[in-house]
């Protein structure tokens, strides 16, 4: 679990009396932000006509988050696009940093999914209630239900909604968390086995690396297509 | 045999995963609140910039980048439209073209051949004329010198018939009576051919 842990890179900060230092989970956020700053900066700065590489590669990012957005949480989601698409990026890109060797992985903090989680959860709250009033308490009132049973709908329904931040950021924690753990525990098979029997973990670890690489990118797009429902919820209000 | 080393395989398996995990001891430093301030410190200060620098540099580049595209490819196809239209309406003008002056040869040549016409008739209306005068001249000629060998002819009958006469005879006859028997003879002779 030694690839888990965070530790201080620097001088110790302090904000008051809470620690505030750059430590290497800081390193791996700054990281991933300036990758994505700068490869979408270098994409958007060229106006060609056909687009090279990576004019390319950000014109189909935009195009496939603005899709995403658009089919999931239809066009009234589109003041938000630039959330979703930042959100998107963050996370894929802290996703795919931790599939280098020896890198943190941002992700596989619990603490970071949470705060990204609750955040999405109070916004999104918050725009329903901005754009609904106490109307938006309906969410918890589906259609169509008889009396007898409106009771315990409403609170299942009161508990799913209030269960989303924790299942948002468990989903993507836990799965970072449990594809490192198993491609380090399968990295240890290799060593303990040696030359003679290391052979077969270390196909698994190489087929574990690609499908790892897959739920980085599975993950980021749950997230963001999770944030793009919840705020389908928010702005549209059907059940 | 196989499964035996497959069990195998896997009991040792076990067993490094035992002294793996047992050397890793200390538990998930996810749940160490020790730096949990600090990340979320540093993830809302990277993910604030990112978010603003995406929202008011990089993303409207990109967006206007894919607009002008779009509203580009749409202005070629417009202007690609045009020009079909146009080259349409070219096609159509050339053919019309090529309609009138087939018309145009064609009324040409029915006129030359019209005037041809015509001068062949005028020329041949003329000939025809032409030759009527001299087929009458001829015929009033011909009548002419019908007549006059007629007369001819009496005139020599007479001097003949008076030479004979006076041969046998020996007396001359008036030359007028002999004219009149002479005249006579050939009305008779005129009349007899003619029925």
């Amino acid at each position: 679990m030694y690839q888990f842990n965070v530790y201080r890179i620097g001088p110790e900060i302090k904000l008051g009396s809470v620690d505030i230092s750059f430590t290497n989970a800081s390193l791996f956020m700054v990281i991933s932000s300036l990758a994505i700053l700068i490869i979408f900066n270098l994409g958007a700065k060229k106006k060609t006509l056909i687009p090279d590489k990576l004019q390319l590669l950000s014109e189909l990012s935009y195009s496939f988050v603005a899709k995403m957005i658009n089919d999931t949480a239809g066009s009234k989601a589109k003041p938000y696009f630039s959330f979703i698409f930042s959100l998107f990026m963050f996370v894929l890109f802290c996703n795919m940093f931790g599939m280098i060797p020896y890198a943190f992985t941002v992700t596989s903090h619990i603490i970071v999914t949470f705060v990204l989680a609750a955040f999405i959860f109070i916004g999104v709250t918050i725009i329903g209630f901005m754009k609904h009033g106490l109307g938006y308490l309906k969410l918890f009132v589906p259609s169509g239900v008889p009396m007898v049973l409106l009771p315990l709908i409403v609170v299942i329904e009161i508990i799913s909604y209030l269960s989303r931040p924790i299942s948002l950021s468990v989903r993507l924690f836990a799965n970072m968390m449990a594809g490192h753990t198993m491609m380090k525990v399968f990295g240890g098979f290799v060593i303990s086995l040696g030359i003679v029997g290391g052979w077969l973990p270390l196909s698994f670890s190489v087929a574990l690396t690609g499908l790892e690489i897959l739920v980085a990118f599975l993950q980021a797009y749950v997230f963001a297509i999770l944030t793009c429902i919840y705020l389908n919820d928010a702005l549209n209000l059907h059940h | 045999m196989l499964k035996k080393i497959v069990i195998l395989l896997f009991v040792t398996c076990f067993a490094c995963f035992n002294t793996v995990s047992a050397a890793e001891s200390g538990g998930m430093p996810q749940l160490n609140p020790e730096f949990w301030i600090s990340q979320i410190f540093w993830l809302i200060i990277t993910f604030g910039i990112l978010f603003i620098v995406l929202t008011k540099v990089v993303l409207p580049k990109i967006s206007d980048n894919l607009e002008t595209r779009k509203s580009q490819i749409l202005e070629n196809i417009e202007i690609a439209d045009k020009q079909k239209e146009e080259s349409k309406k070219k096609i159509d003008e050339y053919e019309k073209i090529i309609l009138d002056s087939k018309l145009k040869a064609k009324s040409y040549f029915n006129e030359a051949r019209e005037k041809i016409l015509d001068d062949i008739n005028k020329k041949r209306a003329a000939l025809e004329k032409d030759l009527d005068e001299e087929i009458s001249e001829v015929e009033k000629e011909l009548s002419d010198l019908k007549q006059k060998s007629g007369e001819k002819i009496n005139k020599i009958a007479a001097e003949t018939s008076a030479e004979l006469i006076k041969e046998l005879i020996g007396e001359e006859v008036n030359s007028s009576s002999i004219a009149a028997i002479v005249e006579d003879q050939s009305k008779i002779n005129r009349e007899r051919k003619d029925v």
